[in-house]
């Protein structure tokens, strides 16, 4: 079981924040997670670029990897991630020269403007490795995990990455998600660990790869994906929520002009600058929730 | 020629039943047929599974020496819940009595178990109804069960616990809640429980207010918050993905965990929840024990097993698997009277016969234990029922401590996973310890 | 933690009643709770404020005084759980769980409240003026719980006495599995659950639903006659092959 919490930036002016923010509302949720965190931020992106995360071990020569690749590979390194940034076109290339040459290597996300970082620790310690603090961006999800039924590995914290720009965050437990993932992998969505919630991001991205939007494939989820859940998902331009029908696990929510911000507790919530007179909700059940940055 | 092969006097084959379609599962088909009910009974699950009869022990050798009897001690003290409380229980025998309600049990019944239970310096627990005042008054230490019905909840009882035990499942009926039907709903249990007088109760299989470890913790905590952090918190689990489960439970902040396998008893539930759900004691206790291990919590956080436990050898046995202790729930009731042969006609009057009565639920139980009848209860006087208790548990210790001495130990926490091999290949995988006469545990090591 | 003189603007205040402080942002909820229950029956420190609580769990739990805790802010989990005699108000929301098995006195928030709030509570009176969330009053035993606003869905589930009194509308399958508590509702009801039913409103109903009304300091703002009665079929009290589908 877990936390969850998001921001979404409604003000430009707390732009810079984001990282603090998030990194405080992340350290609240500790006692909910203890074994991994991770979080997506999405931040500065060019256009014509896409941005991977990769993650390898402790020491790993992320710049020698990017001159293997080629001109045109920026990298920038945080602890045992590293922000590899080529032209969009290129991506597929770079993606297969990356599994040639550094099988080692996995990338974890991948967006224009997506940054995803995940470790197994303490929430606090996880986001001072990846210096979380000092990001900045327009918005970001952050999860705490306390593994329920598999391994408490790099590879089983959230988020997962679901395509471009997309990463799911769960609390709960999905209990047909064996099944899910045999079909899932008879369609070709490989799974990689034995974490459900792995499974419910790859559902997402199958669905989507069939021709739906973000926001239908997590309507199929409500009939496909069976157990407790509530749902966070990111995209590029705002994030979305989804809460089982019987609703055990929790979810809180608050609005002003300024951001829309989700927390598993009331408590992720408290610091946040004007939270006195935020409009506090709770999504309901089975309905999905989605906050835009066209919209906002 | 062959006229002799026809006719009355021809030979015939033998008549030859079924194993699947035996005598006991047609006789359920037609109950089925009948009533359009399911089964409900009480017990654990009956069928022959692999158990602690598949395990020995070594034994001292040449290379190990046994201790003497009497002089050279062997200890059987048990400290639990020293992790966060102010004021942890402390055993003097590392057997419990495992929670079973007032309401399945008759007042009497739970003052016997509080008697014998003090007697030799152990505890009783409360079970899904509440806590009585003859319990507490004849416990010693006794552990309030906090189960998803809240039947009888209170803080009074809960400052006037010894410990607090956090009922998530219980072996026979992993997700399943309490079931008490209308013949056992009398005028005190009722008022207890909160019910109208004779309905059958229908119970919640989850808490009210909190679902999953993570806010298992924060309810952890509004429980030591209410009690000023005195009392240690177990957290019980019925045996389905022991692993996990302990993990979770230690995450969560558990003082204690207990874990109850299959052969653990209910007062009543549905037959098929009690044969089909869960997994055998056995084949939980090395999962938990390597969970705390994994945590490096083992002897830090303690692990009691329930389910089918019977003798000093199956205590010893949990022991040296790693559990901190065992709890007994359908051999206290045995040792109190429970299907004793001389209620023989009795249990025939009902259908049954001594030794097979397992349907509680319908209070009318001719040794007065589960039962809500003033007639019934009379049967049983708790003073001997006590003292029969207590002779139980004695002679369970002595069992335990004679094996332990056997294999040179000085105190029963000191036997360990190497004293034992298994007899059988299943028991060998279950166990995490070799087929005897090998090195070879199924999975883990060759031959 | 500081002590204060009464304020002279709270005339339901005894004089000689002295008020302490405690502000949650330098002191721990575990002192707070400690000094709570520290209380004896017939001491004068009847008057607690509490300041920034910003959603902490378990704050005024498991309190057995005839004390008043006055927090201000929103609460987490399980606030005032267990309460005995005890007023809590909370100026702000709470979380999951508010008065969580309550024995006796008086809970009010001014805000909402979130899943489970009076779950399985015995007795005493627990008032929300906002809107309460899922399983509100979930397996009541006893307690009066009002509601200014609405509940969500799964509402009195199990509740087997007490009452609920809901000024909004209610959720879906309200009242699965109820046994003999009481539910008033004035706004609409997404669904039933199972076994309960609508009952007539007769006077006596009208005025049990004008008493909670009244403890909880809104008679005169909507009228009794306008809430409709839901309770227990009764069928479900022994199993019946019947009626296998409701389970």
């Amino acid at each position: 079981m877990c936390g969850i919490v998001g921001l979404f930036l409604k003000d430009k002016a707390l732009e810079p924040q984001l990282g603090e923010l998030l990194s405080g509302m992340l350290g609240t949720m500790c006692g909910r997670g203890p074994d991994s965190a991770g979080f997506a931020v999405y931040g500065a992106g060019e256009s014509g670029e896409v941005k991977l995360t990769l993650r390898a071990a402790e020491g790993y020569d992320f710049a020698g990897l990017a001159e293997k690749l080629g001109e045109g590979a920026e990298v920038l390194q945080r602890a045992t991630h590293a922000v590899l940034t080529v032209p969009s076109a290129d991506e597929a290339g770079i993606r297969a020269k990356i599994a040639a040459l550094a099988p080692e290597v996995t990338v974890v996300g991948a967006g224009s403007r997506m940054e995803l970082y995940k470790e197994v620790g303490m929430p606090t310690d996880v986001a001072v490795r990846f210096d979380l603090a000092k990001m900045a961006g327009t918005h970001g999800i952050a999860h705490t995990r306390m593994a329920t039924e598999s391994a408490v590995t790099t590879n089983g914290a959230h988020p997962f990455s679901t395509g471009l720009d997309q990463c799911l965050v769960h609390n709960g437990s999905l209990s047909n998600f064996r099944t899910v993932r045999r079909n899932l992998e008879r369609a070709g969505v490989t799974i990689q660990t034995e974490n459900d919630s792995e499974v419910a991001a790859g559902y997402l991205t199958w669905r989507m790869k069939e021709g739906r939007s973000l926001g239908e494939a997590l309507e199929d989820s409500l009939d496909d994906l069976d157990g407790f859940y509530t749902f966070v998902v990111g995209t590029e331009s705002g994030f979305g929520v989804l809460r089982d029908p019987i609703a055990c696990k929790p979810a809180v929510m608050a609005e002003t002009d300024q951001y829309v911000a989700f927390g598993s507790e009331y408590r992720a919530l408290a610091g946040l600058p004007g939270i006195e007179n935020a409009k506090i909700f709770e999504p309901e059940p089975a309905k999905v929730y989605f906050w835009d940055r066209a919209a906002a | 020629m062959n006229e002799h092969v026809k006719g009355p006097s021809a030979p015939r084959t033998l008549p030859r039943e079924s194993a699947t379609f035996d005598a006991y599962t047609l006789s359920e088909i037609r109950r089925a047929a009948a009533t359009g009910i399911y089964d409900i009974r009480g017990a654990g699950a009956k069928r022959k599974l692999p158990h602690f009869d598949d395990l020995l022990f070594l034994g001292a050798s040449m290379s190990r020496y046994p201790l003497e009897g009497y002089r050279e001690k062997c200890g059987t003290g048990v400290v639990l819940g020293d992790r966060f409380a102010k004021k942890p229980i402390e055993l003097k025998i590392p057997i419990t009595i495992a929670g079973m309600s007032f309401g399945s049990l008759s007042g009497p019944a739970k003052e016997a178990l509080g008697r014998g239970a003090s007697a030799m310096g152990t505890s009783t627990t409360t079970g899904d109804g509440g806590m009585t005042p003859e319990e507490r008054g004849h416990s010693t230490k006794l552990v309030y069960q906090y189960l998803p019905s809240r039947y009888g909840m209170n803080p009074d009882d809960l400052r006037k616990a010894d410990a607090i035990e956090v009922v998530v499942g219980q072996g026979a009926k992993p997700g399943g809640g309490g079931m008490l039907l209308g013949q056992k709903i009398s005028p005190r249990v009722a008022k207890m429980r909160t019910l109208p007088e004779g309905i059958d109760q229908r119970s919640a299989c989850r808490h009210p207010d909190w679902t999953g470890p993570d806010d298992l913790e924060i309810k952890i905590e509004e429980l030591r918050e209410i009690t000023d952090w005195e009392k240690p918190i177990y957290v019980k689990v019925g045996a389905a993905r022991p692993y996990y489960d302990t993990a979770l439970a230690v995450k969560s902040g558990a003082d204690v965990v207990v874990v109850d396998g299959m052969q653990g008893g209910t007062a009543a539930t549905q037959e098929v929840f009690i044969e089909n759900v869960g997994i055998p004691t056995l084949a939980a206790v090395h999962q938990a024990v390597k969970a705390l291990q994994d945590l490096g919590m083992h002897r830090k956080v303690q692990l009691i097993v329930s389910g089918g436990i019977r003798n000093g050898a199956d205590v010893a046995k949990a022991l040296a698997l790693g559990a901190d202790a065992v709890a007994i729930g359908t051999a206290a009731l045995v040792a109190l009277g429970d299907n004793d042969p001389r209620w023989e006609s009795e249990y025939e009057a009902l259908g049954t016969k001594a030794g097979a009565y397992d349907d509680w639920h319908e209070g009318r139980d001719p040794a007065g234990i589960t039962t809500q009848d003033p007639e019934l209860m009379k049967r049983l006087d708790p003073e001997i029922a006590g003292r029969r208790l207590a002779n139980y548990l004695s002679v369970m210790t002595l069992e335990a401590q004679t094996i332990a001495r056997a294999c040179g130990k000085s105190h029963v926490h000191n036997l360990e996973p190497e004293d034992l091999v298994a007899l059988t290949i299943e028991a060998a995988a279950m166990a995490n310890v070799p087929l005897a006469g090998t090195n070879w545990i199924p999975g883990k090591t060759g031959f | 933690m500081t002590t204060t003189t009464p304020n002279q603007g709270a005339p339901l205040m005894n004089a000689s009643t002295q008020s302490h402080s405690f502000d949650l942002a330098t002191a721990k909820v575990r002192d707070l709770n400690a000094a709570l229950h520290a209380l004896k029956e017939g001491s004068n420190a009847s008057l607690w404020r509490v300041s920034n609580p910003r959603g902490l769990h378990a704050l005024a739990a498991g309190l057995d005084a005839p004390v008043t805790v006055e927090i201000d802010g929103p609460v987490g989990y399980y606030c005032a759980g267990m309460n005995k005699q005890a007023t809590v108000i909370v100026r702000g929301n709470a979380g999951v769980g508010l008065g969580e098995n309550m024995m006796s006195g008086r809970i009010e928030v001014e805000g909402d409240a979130s899943q489970a709030a009076g779950a399985t509570a015995h007795g005493g009176l627990l008032v929300i003026r906002g809107e309460a969330g899922a399983r509100c009053g979930i397996s009541m035993k006893g307690v009066d719980i009002v509601v200014g606003g609405s509940v969500g869905h799964m509402s009195a589930f199990m509740a087997q006495a007490g009452t609920l009194t809901v000024l909004g509308d209610a959720g879906e399958a309200l009242g699965d599995s109820i046994y003999e508590a009481r539910l008033y509702v004035r706004g609409s009801v997404k669904s039933l659950g199972a076994d309960c039913v609508e009952k007539e409103m007769r006077d006596e109903h009208k005025a049990q639903v004008f008493e909670k009304l009244k403890a909880a300091g809104l008679e005169g703002q909507v009228d009794p006659s306008e809430f409709k009665r839901y309770g227990s079929a009764r069928t479900l009290y022994h199993f019946h092959v019947d009626n296998a589908s409701a389970y």
